[in-house]
């Protein structure tokens, strides 16, 4: 296991830790997106808490504000703010809201109604367009946020505005509060979806860091256009009895889940 | 008093946003297919890197505008204040206000404006929707000279901030000297047996109504709320302390606008006067032109000057 993996693994046991602790959280869509958030801030992203006060730093707009613990853990691992700050997570009077809010050092845009992050983050790669600085802008998706049709008003006006510093991922894990993405609203096929509305699109394994990084890290996936990455991810990805099951969606293990769930992180770790 | 008939506040926008564009690059326009209503098709022509078409897209228009203002951008987000303040509500909510990002969010031919054209184009729902949202203020211009300052205040005004007007010529009833800030109230008309609070483009009806009333012997004072939130409450109070009988005027539905709010503020206070709210019932709108419908709603000079009469004679009521 290399150190971006040992990273994401650690970065497992923190979001059901500090899940655990606040007695709230969105467990499956956390485990599901954490691999695309440790990339980029740990491969990607121009970000650090010494640039986030500069217009050229890149920007992270995470549209699907719910997966908010997976953002905390890295951010505190980023030097954003001590980790300790998130034993307070979601109880009174914390800053550290269950949705993602500007109170926290390290984050852009206040998340968490769906279909808003597209919009804002194209306009953000329009800012970048006019003062001709080269930062990037990403903005993770949900699978099931896709639905929202904001998403797609933002999605023309970002390939008519020829947007190539704009690149969204869509932590695409098939499964939504309720059900099956298939099942509760068909939003596939999604890449011939942005294709026609005029982005470049690529799609790779969600938990393989090797291939987020190697998509990630290079400029867009064509000029004058942006990007979209399909990210297949396993809601619930790490623990076995939360993989690919909606009742995870916003479930807080017990006790003997919690033990369960850390023992077979650290397991995975040992394997190679 | 007749009044000198001016521009409607739509072309004084444009110009003075114009005016301020050519001197300030960061200022930028943001139009859903808005630019022709909002007359700023010679705005576009002159810096057209300054403004942003997003199309027929309310939402996004506003989403686009909250990512602008992010990176330091002083933006201004135009679009027909109805679809403006329903259809992108929640992106007003969070992207603009609760993100706190300082957008200027324009709704043109507000209120009434659009007259025969129905519902579907009326807005005598935003100052109440967006009333209750937290950091956001709200200022809708009575005459040029309220358009004109409110549009130079708002190009470096540090919260979000909503703007509302309509599209009728508007006489001139601002001393063009006065001085304007967000948040103060202005005194157009001073007198001590009615106070008229009026906003916005029902604020000359208000001023003709209390001229009116001078030939009953009344002396009438006449507020120009031209802001909405923050709400300028010692103006407020001072005026139902000084006048025996308190009136509200505003194009907007009874329910939450400025009426409400002054008697919330009246009532709070242990404020007890002959008191009335002039605006549009929160039912099915008449149709007609925008002058129409105030006439309807007794919006004029005649329906205040009316319901200022009503309120006196329950004062002397009272007394005898
Ligand atoms: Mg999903």
């Amino acid at each position: 296991m290399n150190e971006l993996e040992q990273k994401s693994a650690n970065y497992r046991r923190k979001i059901l830790k500090y899940i655990k602790l606040a007695n709230a959280g969105h467990t499956g869509g956390d485990l599901s997106c954490i691999d695309i958030i440790n990339v980029l801030y740990n491969r990607v992203m121009n970000i650090s808490p010494y640039n986030f006060d500069k217009s050229d730093r890149d920007r992270y707009i995470q549209s699907k504000g719910h997966s908010v613990e997976a953002l905390y853990v890295v951010l505190a691992d980023c030097g954003f703010f001590p980790e300790h700050d998130l034993e307070t997570m979601c109880r009174y009077q914390s800053h550290y809201v269950g949705h993602p809010t500007r109170q926290v050092y390290g984050i852009e845009h206040n998340t968490g109604a769906l279909g808003h992050g597209l919009s804002v983050s194209v306009g953000m790669a329009i800012a970048g367009k006019m003062d001709a600085l080269d930062y990037r802008v990403f903005c993770l998706l949900g699978d099931g946020e896709l639905v929202e049709g904001s998403n797609w008003e933002a999605a023309l006006a970002a390939a008519h505005y020829k947007l190539d510093n704009l690149i969204a991922i869509v932590d695409y894990n098939q499964l939504q509060i309720t059900g099956r993405t298939r099942d509760v609203c068909r939003i596939d096929p999604v890449l011939d979806k942005f294709v026609t509305f005029g982005w470049a699109v690529d799609s790779v394994n969600g938990h393989d860091v090797a291939e987020l990084t190697n998509v990630l890290l290079h400029g867009p996936l064509e000029s004058n256009k942006p990007s979209l990455i399909l990210a297949r991810t396993i809601k619930g990805k790490g623990v076995s009895f939360m993989e690919n099951d909606a009742t995870w969606h916003h479930r807080v293990p017990t006790e003997t889940e919690y033990a369960l769930a850390l023992q077979e992180i650290d397991n995975s770790t040992r394997m190679d | 008093m007749k009044f000198e008939t001016g521009e409607p506040n739509l072309y004084v926008f444009a110009q003075t946003l114009l005016e301020c564009a050519r001197k300030d690059r960061d200022i930028i326009v943001v139009t859903s297919d808005s630019r022709g209503s909002g007359k700023l098709t010679p705005f576009g022509e002159e810096v057209p890197e300054q403004i942003v078409e997003v199309g027929i897209a309310e939402q996004n228009l506003v989403g686009i505008a909250a990512g602008l203002a992010a990176c330091g951008k002083k933006v201004f987000a135009v679009s027909p204040a109805s679809f403006l303040t329903a259809r992108a509500l929640e992106h007003i909510k969070n992207d603009v206000c609760y993100s706190n990002h300082p957008v200027k969010l324009v709704g043109i031919s507000a209120g009434v404006s659009y007259g025969a054209l129905g519902a579907t184009h009326h807005s005598l729902h935003d100052v109440a929707a967006l009333r209750a949202m937290d950091n956001i203020d709200i200022v809708v211009p009575a005459d040029n000279f309220e358009a004109r300052a409110c549009v130079r205040a708002a190009v470096n005004h540090a919260k979000p901030l909503y703007i509302r007007f309509g599209k009728r010529p508007l006489p001139h009833i601002n001393d063009q000297t006065a001085q304007y800030v967000i948040g103060k109230a202005t005194i157009l008309k001073d007198g001590q047996d009615v106070a008229f609070i009026a906003t916005g483009e029902t604020v000359h009806q208000a001023l003709d109504a209390a001229y009116a009333l001078e030939s009953d012997g009344l002396t009438a004072r006449v507020l120009s709320m031209h802001t909405l939130a923050p709400l300028d409450e010692k103006a407020i109070l001072a005026s139902a302390r000084r006048c025996r009988v308190l009136i509200t005027v505003e194009e907007h539905s009874v329910a939450g606008g400025l009426g409400e709010a002054v008697a919330a503020l009246l009532l709070q206070n242990s404020i007890i006067l002959p008191f009335a709210i002039v605006a549009i019932p929160n039912n099915y709108t008449t149709t007609g032109s925008q002058l129409e419908i105030f006439n309807h709603y007794g919006i004029s000079a005649v329906g205040l000057k009316k319901t200022a009469q009503t309120l006196i004679k329950q004062v002397q009521r009272n007394v005898t």
